[in-house]
């Protein structure tokens, strides 16, 4: 049911993945996102697949896990696939019928976007997954640390990252419990028109929120009282320092970058030629 | 309207690593008019149990019966089934969601059809019964004390008519006077409405005082189904899954031991301090 | 100076219409005057909505008084240069372990405290490790607090607390929520960190059985301090108790219903080996 949803959250296990600074985690993130988009040809697409195995593997991440954490995006991934299938008009026309018609080219585009869609939330997923919270939070806080100058409250955004990654299972699992209260008592969350649906959630949502909002409450209450006094003056319990792995790590993730984007280009480059 | 349950088990999250059999071959019969106390400790699968009795959750494999009918039939009205067995969840008053108390307490007969007249006239009647003062009715839920707000909650389920009253742990977080209280309005509900009535509780004191029977789960299991006299004679295996007898079978035991000539299965105070005036009394 | 002192304390509640214009105030805590000497075991018992919840906020300056005097480890709570030695002094465990755990991962959460302290790294790292050991949730160090039972999840906000190194630790309600089992845990901790850590425990609970072993009770009704002795003082008085909302534990129940009965047993039986050792010297 709903506490099924895997995005974003933790999974603790002990591998060298696990184990890396996550500055390196978010720059190498961001860079193999980028890389996605600078190619589009099927040898690019095996090295990054290859690539992305042999993260998975390393990590220890159960792939079934994974998966799981795709399904919430199922919807968003085939409207991309459909509007690509058919708004492309591109190369031969493989098939028609009244006002569809799929070329080559949009087939072309819909596969090549779906691939690197699924790679893309499988990678940034990959780095949630092996990152607590309070890490992802301490190393978009030093990533980001020179927005301070322009005055971005760099830390308090962390810190509210955090938690909110912390009370989704919580929230998620109490949705699920109002919801199961509210059928007891007869409510009707299938049928109906979109409006009536829509009602129909006010028993659910009115509940939640005001859960959310005591448990802000609470929790801002026991931070303080855990002399919680924002981002001045406080030490850290995990400091971040580069080691070698990291070192490592950077040079690989950028030898993977320039090789599958010579590859993935200079393939393309070939046929071209032909 | 006696529900029984014919060898029900039920499995979360089948065929994944999460894969934990929350109710293993679970057999059991509740006849109507009784009141029974489900005990058993958090992860023992009391919830799940409760939530096939309305069908929330459905089994693996099994059956359920409500009044002879086995509601895992196709065509069976799960609606229908809601409407008999009233089930008021834990801390239930994190449910209320409406602008006043009264509009909260109509929800549920809303759903079920009927006219505002009519629901008033159930939400009123629900009210009563829970004993909430007649100047709340109109005001909004989230202003009212905690024990007040379960009161709504709980009349939020009785509205509804129901026939069969489940409630888990409905003395939660109150203090000993809310118990009493709302365990007092539970007994009368019982006695004076004829509802069956099932009471999930951690208090070995209130299950002991108020049920007729007592159904201990352990690790998704029936460990024992019996009167609660029977049940706490097993006090040395209940303390080994994390529960225990209530204070006074404790005392009744150790006095024995000590040559008292008591009977030491008993459950409530009453009950002890009877046994032990008759035991001074025949050595005087 | 004890270790928490108040001064005829009070603290008014100001009633707001829908405008948000002042309509009234509301007296939580009304002329209380309590005192914890240091590595004393302190309760306070009264029904839901007695001021008691609100008296304890005090301890830690989440409210400060309207009127009267608070002192914490001798620190006025009212001074704010103060505040942050007074909330270092008294730590605070809350009612429901989910709202009060900030780090997703055990060692984390009790990471935080020491880290908002602005304690070096190393010894953030001690403490930690002490402070889970001191709870007996050191092996969970790794663990998201969601998959703990809630017995397990107080243990962790307590050494979260332990960590800072407080003199005092004030516990609002810790057991409400739980079940027997994680009832017993909070309070065999809290009973060992007394021990072990000398620090004064002030408990605020509404179950009778957590306080027998407490030097001295407080009960609380409309912000009034309306009963103050030992608890066998406290035990002694079932009448007045129920008059407040309030109950005793079964054996104590057991000796008075016997007691009113004609049994020549002594007041304020707490245990049950009191009462059968009571009775044997009857039989």
């Amino acid at each position: 049911m709903i506490r099924d949803i895997t995005i974003g959250q933790y999974y603790p296990a002990k591998s060298v993945v696990h184990r890396l600074d996550p500055r390196v985690k978010l720059i190498c993130t961001l860079l193999y996102l980028i890389s996605l988009f600078l190619f589009s040809s099927i040898p690019g697409y095996l090295v990054a697949t290859v690539f992305l195995i042999c993260v998975i593997h390393i990590s220890k991440v159960p792939f079934s896990y994974i998966v799981k954490g795709l399904k919430p995006v199922i919807m968003l991934l085939m409207i991309t696939v459909l509007f690509n299938l058919f708004l492309t008009r591109q190369g031969d026309v493989l098939f028609h019928a009244w006002i569809f018609t799929i070329t080559e080219g949009g087939l072309r585009t819909a596969v090549y976007m779906a691939i690197r869609l699924v790679y893309l939330i499988i990678g940034s997923s990959l780095m949630t997954f092996t990152t607590t919270p309070n890490e992802l939070t301490d190393g978009i806080e030093a990533v980001l640390h020179p927005l301070n100058k322009i005055h971005v409250p760099v830390h308090e955004i962390a810190m509210m990252m955090s938690i909110a990654l912390r009370f989704i299972p919580i929230l998620l699992e109490e949705t699920d419990k109002i919801m199961k209260a509210q059928l007891a008592r007869g409510a009707d969350f299938e049928s109906g028109n979109i409006l009536q649906r829509a009602k129909s959630m006010v028993p659910i949502l009115v509940p939640l929120f005001v859960s959310a909002f005591r448990r802000a409450n609470d929790l801002a209450m026991a931070m303080e009282a855990r002399c919680y006094r924002g981002g001045d003056g406080r030490t850290k319990m995990k400091p971040l320092r580069y080691k070698s792995r990291d070192y490592a790590a950077y040079i690989i993730v950028i030898a993977y970058v320039v090789a599958v984007v010579a590859i993935g280009r200079g393939v393309q480059l070939h046929i071209w030629v032909f | 309207m006696s529900i029984k349950l014919e060898h029900l088990n039920y499995v979360y999250s089948a065929g994944t690593a999460y894969e934990k059999q929350a109710l293993k071959d679970v057999c059991l019969e509740i006849p109507h008019g009784e009141f029974v106390g489900i005990i058993g400790h958090t992860g023992s699968g009391k919830s799940t149990l409760i939530q096939h009795l309305n069908g929330l959750v459905k089994a693996t494999s099994g059956a359920l019966y409500y009044d002879g009918k086995n509601i895992y039939e196709p065509g069976y009205n799960m609606r229908e089934l809601r409407n008999q067995v009233g089930l008021v969840f834990q801390y239930p008053e994190h449910q209320l969601f409406e602008v006043d108390v009264m509009s909260d307490v109509c929800f549920g007969p809303k759903n079920q059809g009927l006219n505002p007249d009519q629901c008033m006239e159930c939400a009123l009647e629900a009210l009563k019964l829970v004993g909430l003062k007649e100047k709340y009715y109109n005001s909004s839920p989230f202003e009212l004390s905690g024990g007040q707000k379960r009161r709504v909650a709980i009349a939020g389920v009785l509205a509804m008519h129901p026939k069969v009253l489940v409630l888990d742990e409905p003395t939660a977080g109150l203090d000993p006077k809310g118990r009493d209280d709302i365990l007092d309005q539970i007994a009368y509900l019982h006695t004076q409405r004829d509802m069956t009535v099932i009471l999930v509780s951690h208090s070995m004191e209130d299950i002991a005082r108020y049920a007729d029977r007592i159904i201990v789960m352990n690790k998704g299991e029936v460990m024992y189904n019996d009167c609660p006299r029977k049940v706490f004679e097993h006090y040395r295996e209940l303390e080994q899954v994390g529960l225990a007898a209530p204070q006074v079978t404790y005392i009744m035991h150790d006095l024995k031991e000590q040559g008292f000539a008591v009977e030491p299965n008993v459950t409530t105070v009453e009950e002890a301090a009877a046994q032990i005036k008759k035991a001074l009394e025949k050595r005087k | 100076m004890d270790m928490v002192q108040t001064d005829n304390l009070i603290f008014e509640y100001e009633k707001r219409d829908e405008e948000g214009n002042v309509t009234g105030t509301y007296r939580a805590i009304d002329g209380v005057n309590i005192n914890a000497r240091e590595g004393q075991f302190i309760a306070i018992l009264g029904h839901n909505g007695s001021g008691k919840s609100t008296l304890a906020k005090h301890m830690n300056a989440i409210l400060v008084p309207t009127g009267g005097t608070m002192w914490v480890s001798g620190w006025n709570t009212k001074e704010p240069e103060h505040l942050w030695d007074v909330r270092q002094s008294a730590g605070m465990v809350f009612q429901n372990p989910d709202n009060q755990i900030i780090g997703t991962v055990v060692e984390e959460d009790v990471g935080f405290g020491p880290e908002n302290l602005g304690v070096p790294t190393d010894e953030i790292w001690t403490r930690v490790e002490e402070s889970l050991k001191a709870v007996g949730m050191l092996e969970y160090r790794h663990h998201s607090p969601n998959k703990l039972s809630g017995g397990q999840k107080q243990r962790v906000a307590i050494a979260g607390v332990v960590a800072m190194e407080p003199k005092c630790i004030v516990l609002d309600e810790p057991t409400a929520m739980l079940d027997p089992v994680g009832r017993k845990e909070v309070l065999k901790t809290v009973q060992k960190l007394r021990k072990e850590k000398h620090v004064t425990v002030i408990l605020i609970t509404h179950y009778m059985e957590e306080v027998i072993d407490a030097d001295q009770i407080y009960v609380m009704d409309h912000g009034h301090v309306v009963m103050q002795g030992t608890p066998k003082k406290i035990f002694s008085q079932v009448d007045k108790l129920k008059e407040y909302r309030l109950d005793v534990p079964q054996v104590t129940l057991l000796a008075d219903t016997l007691r009113k009965q004609g049994v020549d047993i002594p007041e304020g039986i707490l245990r049950k080996e009191e009462l059968v050792e009571a009775l044997c010297r009857l039989n």
